[in-house]
């Protein structure tokens, strides 16, 4: 049982540090990278789903009769690109809060909203 | 052929002895422009002679001249991306490491 | 343990490794750095879960689109990272266990990794994509005919989804561009970087060539739209590093661009209403061609990549001239 999971378990532990990562850190670059890691594993969980033993990639060619699955690549393959939007939508936010707030720290930023709700 | 095979098991082993002792060049050269060094080999000669060992062993006339092309492509862009690095290292003002002379000798 | 076996497990070790180095980086440079060797082990990975197309995209979007993004970032903000306070590690830390734990022990029903007799193999759809999809469409590369032709609706909603980020990010940070930019970059680009300009010079032919080659080669090989949208965008975003904006804007202005991120949807549901008008449904190829289905297939197909890697390639370079535009503050 553990042979064939072990790949399963190790994708397991990669998206939790993502989380980890998304979670504990407070700058809002170490969050999207974090993000990023996750996303990725989340992709290589999909895609090791579609694997079959002895298969090959899903471009049909003389000969070969076993083929890995095109779906999970297909679903994955608009994953990715999405991925990379909403990333790059995450650095301009992140980068106009350092303009407003001068960090990107995201303690730093609240402490500086709630000085200045206190003030009023 | 045996002896198509024998050669190219000879460039895969040089090129991985390549990558490999750039990769303990890069944990152990003390300074940036020697660690660049050992990265840029890895890169540049590495690579180029696992391609060429892999060229040997060319099921037909297509993929070997994408491994030739993508054997050249690496040739022109690791060096570059080697003085990339050391030329900005350099302007930003990283010290090249200087060998420490005992004073009491 | 075959040889592929120990290669897999020796790349998930690598990215296990790489995964807890980057959480640890204070320096936020090198967590970027580390997330391109992520993304660029990952791309690997999936070459040996026979995934090519999803390599090919992920080595391009991860390795190449992501770092110059974040780097960027980076260049607008600061680099160093504070401590984690104690009060964020302990419940987050306690949290990633347990999911783990959780999923650890869900995975038991899971079936085996390349397991032939597992449900996503023996559904009947899997005949349909890789047997059917030869006399509908003979397209040799099932993933991209699944994606622009069985799923097209799909991929449209996900070039509108591009279309909308880079709306998102020109809204952002698009703004009045201040006018000491100029001098610093000048002073920037006298720096001696010949060496750099030369060799980035020489390859921009062959990076857009190649992004075509991959755009047209899409349905009988690795390929389509999206990677050549990303090749196609990183070749200018190489120029506009190395020559500065009012160069390559001189080239590719703003506003082509902005013109050409909605071209490459209108392409796309363009498509689909010139089927609906030719009697068929929204995004029905066959009408293009009624006597002979599958070269109505191949049309459609072509069409709806070219749409799609304009978009991908406009909004990625559109994205990457305004970041820029924002000044760097140093």
């Amino acid at each position: 049982m553990t042979a064939t999971h072990y790949t399963y378990w190790i994708i397991f532990a990669l998206m939790m540090i993502g989380l980890y990562a998304v979670m504990s850190h407070g700058n809002l670059v170490k969050k999207l990278i974090g993000l990023n890691i996750f996303q990725v594993a989340v992709f290589m969980f999909f895609i090791s789903l579609g694997r079959v033993d002895g298969g090959s990639p899903p471009i049909i060619t003389e000969g070969i009769e076993v083929y890995s699955h095109p779906l999970p690549h297909v679903l994955i393959l608009t994953a990715i690109v999405v991925g990379v939007a909403t990333t790059s939508v995450g650095v301009a936010i992140a980068i106009r809060i350092y303009e407003a707030y001068g960090t990107v720290e995201e303690d730093n930023a609240l402490a500086r909203d709630a000085a200045e709700e206190a003030a009023e | 052929m045996i002896a198509l095979e024998v050669a190219s098991s000879v460039l895969l082993l040089a090129g991985s002895l390549f990558a490999v002792t750039g990769g303990i060049g890069l944990l152990r050269f003390p300074d940036f422009y020697t660690r660049t060094h050992a990265a840029g080999l890895m890169d540049s000669a590495g690579a180029v002679l696992i391609l060429l060992g892999l060229l040997l062993l060319a099921p037909d006339l297509g993929s070997g001249v994408r491994l030739l092309l993508i054997a050249a492509f690496l040739l022109i862009t690791g060096p570059t991306a080697t003085h990339a690095l050391a030329h900005a290292a350099r302007n930003d003002g990283v010290r090249v490491w200087a060998e420490r002379v005992d004073k009491k000798r | 343990m075959s040889s592929l076996d120990l290669a897999e497990a020796v790349l998930l070790g690598i990215l296990l490794v790489t995964a807890l180095a980057i959480t640890r980086a204070r320096s936020l440079f090198v967590a970027a750095m580390l997330g391109g060797l992520f993304s660029l082990v990952t791309a690997s990975l999936f070459v040996l879960l026979d995934a090519v197309d999803v390599a090919f995209t992920e080595a391009a979007v991860g390795a190449g689109i992501s770092t110059v993004l974040f780097i960027t970032a980076l260049a607008l903000t600061n680099s160093q990272e504070a401590t984690t306070p104690r009060r964020r590690v302990i419940p987050a830390g306690l949290v990633a266990v347990l999911a783990t734990a959780g999923l650890i022990y869900a995975s038991f029903d899971l079936p085996g990794v390349g397991d032939p007799d597992s449900p996503v193999q023996t559904h009947p759809i899997t005949d349909t994509y890789l047997r059917e999809s030869q006399q509908d469409l003979h397209v040799p590369n099932t993933v991209t005919g699944v994606l622009a032709s069985y799923r097209g609706y799909d991929t449209l909603g996900e070039v509108v989804v591009i279309f909308t980020a880079g709306i998102g990010v020109l809204l952002l940070m698009l703004g009045p561009r201040r006018p000491a930019d100029e001098a610093r970059d000048r002073a920037y680009l006298q720096a001696e970087y010949r060496v750099l300009r030369v060799v980035s010079k020489t390859l921009m032919p062959f990076i857009l060539l190649f992004a075509l080659y991959v755009l047209l080669h899409g349905e009988y090989g690795p390929g389509g739209g999206f990677q050549a949208g990303v090749i196609f965008g990183a070749g200018f975003i190489l120029y506009t590093l190395m020559f500065g904006l009012a160069a390559v804007q001189r080239v590719l202005p703003m506003r082509t661009l902005v013109v050409l991120v909605a071209v490459g949807v209108l392409i796309y549901a363009g498509v689909g209403v010139a089927t609906m008008a030719l009697g068929g449904g929204f995004l029905d190829y066959n009408e293009f061609n009624p006597g002979n289905p599958s070269g109505g297939q191949v049309a459609g197909i072509l069409l709806i990549e070219v749409g799609v890697g304009i978009t991908v390639a406009a909004v990625m370079v559109a994205m990457f001239y305004s970041l820029i535009r924002r000044g760097v503050r140093r």
